[in-house]
């Protein structure tokens, strides 16, 4: 058994620094790189996707990022974790065994593939036998939506990466499966660790909740002292030391930007938390509130004492449905009284749309500048505001209406208060909704599908 | 006397759905118990007035100084539904490091703030 193994991040999230998973790979030494791919609603995007083009659906970016690090990877032995495949895991394989190919790898490469967590196809015999996927934020059963959804997949855990891995998979690829399970996996694979040591596997999962965000827990969105952060425009992405006994230590490649302080890694841990006893994934419950940290020497933070709880019997679902049409217009208005005008532009706007009878389920204004992030929080703006920036959006069941909302922005420039500007980006534009809706799903009723395959 | 919490610790924000998040992090290990004493669910329900419309939970974690909250019906729908530029309720860390705390004269002397 290895005594220590590297996990290195590079994407924290599909549209993330492209060059940051080749840096990670040639920067020095690594084992393992990870790539988690997929937010909440990307796998619906791929969905619509993969239904004009059969061959799509995965995330695209994945393939010419395997043809530029294969070789390296080969070379050094390194191995990728990924949640690239998206609604099209096969796909995703295929591209990247067509191009291992190319670059001479055939035979020498093997790639896995775990799928199963596609539910879609079955989402009405899984009503039907009264499994309801109750929508976890508003408690109302799937039914209400059903004839709008548009894509269902089960989160899946580390273990079918483990068995992926545990059969030579140098390249294992997965569609939604935890962002977690890809820096767990490797080091269940390498250690041997048992399925009910709950809290190594804890420990790993905590790991992965810490660079699954990239650089945001290098430097990246860093609150503290944010002046001092040291060349963030080469910022290096995090790498976790893992060890067997379930310390590891953060870290990151010596001469890269950014930094690996105790305070970001606080802010890292605390990112998009909910109940810090109980972290939820497919592989334990992970407690937060057992987390120690300390200094390990420059850019180390060791990371040690985590204790977990034994997993849940169900399996987190994301489904994504159609839920209407949006579109947001803005304009930017100068001093002097920049906010008066911006205010008096929205009421006419609003009177406008009145008189046009279109009905909205909701119309929101914002004054950038004045209040669209703190909200009342901010106060009044200073008498002499320089600009601020008229912000409208509208969301409704009616396309024509949101369409009609669209055509209504621009003429305010030359019929509304002045000192008017910003409009060179033409028309806004409609955005058909698809949201997110989570549920649960009874283990045992989704069984993950492993296949490894040679280049 | 009065403090803003800026003084006092740092903190990152995002969302879960209609949930914004905020974990509250003291910048120095003696402003934890501070921070726990006043940085209650109710005032942090009271300064997000107008912004948070529905609970606010709060949990410890002492291991590491911090404070998460959770602020239910923040985020105008949420995801791909709201409207908000700040759907993700990436700036409410911000926000909630606007508000204003009491220290004792004591903890004032101690901790060198005027």
């Amino acid at each position: 058994m290895k005594e220590k193994i590297r996990i290195a991040a590079g994407q924290g999230f599909w549209g993330d620094l492209l060059d940051a998973p080749v840096r990670q790979v040639e920067g020095g030494p690594i084992d393992y790189l990870m790539l988690d791919y997929l937010a909440e609603v990307t796998m619906s995007i791929m969905q619509k996707q993969k239904s004009r083009d059969p061959n799509a659906g995965y995330a695209k970016d994945f393939v010419p990022l395997i043809r530029r690090i294969l070789p390296t990877c080969v070379e050094k032995g390194i191995k990728v974790t990924a949640n690239a495949g998206g609604v099209n895991v096969r796909g995703c394989a295929d591209a990247v065994i067509q191009v291992a190919r190319e670059l001479g790898f055939a035979g020498k490469v093997r790639i896995g593939i775990v799928t199963g967590d596609d539910i879609m196809s079955r989402l009405d015999e899984l009503l039907s036998r009264g499994i309801e996927l109750r929508n976890m934020d508003t408690g109302e059963p799937l039914a209400t939506v059903r004839d709008k959804i548009q894509s269902a997949n089960a989160y899946l855990g580390a273990w079918p990466m483990v068995d992926a891995l545990n059969q030579g998979a140098q390249i294992v690829i997965t569609g939604r499966a935890t962002d977690t399970g890809l820096t767990l996996a490797p080091m269940i694979h390498e250690f041997g660790w048992p399925e009910d040591d709950w809290n190594r596997l804890a420990a790993g999962t905590i790991a992965g909740h810490i660079i699954e965000c990239g650089a945001q827990a290098s430097g990246g969105n860093c609150q503290y002292e944010w002046r001092s952060i040291p060349n963030l425009a080469d910022v290096g992405f995090p790498i976790v030391e893992a060890s067997p006994d379930g310390t590891f230590v953060v870290t990151k490649h010596e001469r890269t930007g950014g930094w690996i302080i105790i305070p970001a890694i606080k802010e890292q841990l605390v990112y998009e938390m909910g109940d810090p006893h109980e972290y939820i994934t497919p592989d334990c419950v992970a407690d937060f509130t057992t987390i120690r940290l300390e200094y390990e020497g420059r850019d180390r933070v060791r990371v040690y004492g985590v204790e977990g709880r034994p997993a849940t019997e169900f399996l987190k679902v994301s489904i994504s449905y159609s839920a209407g049409f949006k579109a947001v217009g803005t304009l930017v208005y100068s001093w002097p009284d920049a906010y008066d005008k911006a205010q008096l532009a929205d009421r006419i706007l609003r009177a406008r749309l009145d008189r046009l009878g279109l009905k909205f389920d909701q119309v929101l204004t914002e004054f950038v500048g004045v209040n669209a992030t703190h909200g009342p929080l901010a106060g009044p703006p200073r008498a002499d505001i320089p600009e601020v920036q008229l912000r409208v959006g509208v969301r409704g069941q009616d396309r024509s209406a949101v369409e009609r909302f669209t055509k209504e922005i621009a003429p305010l420039i030359l019929t509304g208060p002045p000192a008017v500007t910003g409009f060179a980006g033409g028309r806004p534009k409609v955005e058909e909704i698809v949201a997110y809706w989570p549920a649960l799903i009874p283990k045992e009723e989704i069984r993950p599908v492993v296949e490894v395959l040679d280049a | 006397m009065k403090v803003q919490l800026t003084k006092l610790a740092h903190a990152r924000s995002g969302d879960k759905g209609d949930t914004a998040n905020v974990g509250l992090i003291a910048l120095q290990d003696e402003f934890y118990p501070i921070l726990v004493r006043e940085v209650t669910a109710e005032r942090v329900k009271q300064h997000f007035k107008g912004i948070c419309r529905g609970d606010v939970e709060r949990f410890e974690l002492p291991n590491i100084g911090a404070l998460n909250f959770l602020l239910h019906e923040s985020l105008g729908g949420g995801g791909t539904l709201s409207l908000m530029t700040d759907a993700q309720g990436k700036t409410f860390s911000t926000a909630l490091l606007r508000m204003e705390i009491e220290i004792t004269q004591q903890e004032a002397l101690e901790f060198e703030f005027s």
